[in-house]
């Protein structure tokens, strides 16, 4: 009796991704460097890079986690959250004493808002590398 | 660490420049299809900032 041998396609190994996307959130683009995409990886650091940095440079305000009313915790947990996702340069900026009150203007505005989007944008890229590291993408 | 001034339509254009690379970087598969979605992504993001920017203007009159 002939048996029928079939090739079924094999669930790719999940274990190992969690050093990955840890190192993903440390530095932004390091996942893709450790996945030997050095191209995707040097984009993406440079982008969240350069992001933070005009954040910074705009005197943008990192959030502190606060609870009140519905609207006051979604946006400053989140914001929190957002900011601590560009990982070890939130970390950084922090121990080093960075502490801009918030104040008016659109450009300290624009600046919170940049130091959450690299956070943001930290956060795709990670899911980028933990799909690439399971290998449900290139 | 020196300060920055932006007009708004500057510091919008660098958010959209940065989150364009971005997301073309991580969506598509071939790298032709990541630089057409990043340039693609770029120009939403101008149209939108200039369609607001002038919908903005014309209802403040």
């Amino acid at each position: 009796m002939a048996t029928n041998a079939k090739a079924q396609p094999v669930a790719p190994p999940a274990g190992g991704w969690y050093g990955t996307i840890f190192l993903a959130w440390l530095v932004p683009g390091a996942g893709h460097f450790l996945l030997k995409r050095p191209w995707r990886g040097a984009l993406l650091m440079a982008s969240v890079l350069l992001m933070f940095l005009l954040g910074l440079m705009m005197r943008g305000t990192m959030f502190q986690p606060q609870t009140g009313d519905v609207l006051t915790t979604i946006i400053y947990c989140g914001g929190f959250l957002g900011d601590l996702a560009s990982g070890l340069l939130y970390l950084l900026t922090v121990w080093l004493g960075y502490a801009q009150p918030d104040m008016a203007g659109h450009v300290h505005d624009y600046g919170t808002k940049f130091l959450v989007a690299a956070g943001l944008l930290n956060v795709l890229a990670m899911v980028d590398a933990y799909e690439i590291a399971t290998k449900k993408k290139d | 660490m020196p300060k920055m001034n932006l007009s708004h339509f500057e510091a919008a254009i660098l958010f959209a420049l940065f989150a364009s690379v971005v997301l073309g970087v991580i969506t598509k598969r071939t790298d032709a299809e990541r630089l057409r979605y990043g340039v693609r992504c770029f120009a939403y993001f101008l149209a939108a900032l200039l369609g607001l920017g002038w919908l903005m203007k014309l209802g403040h009159g």
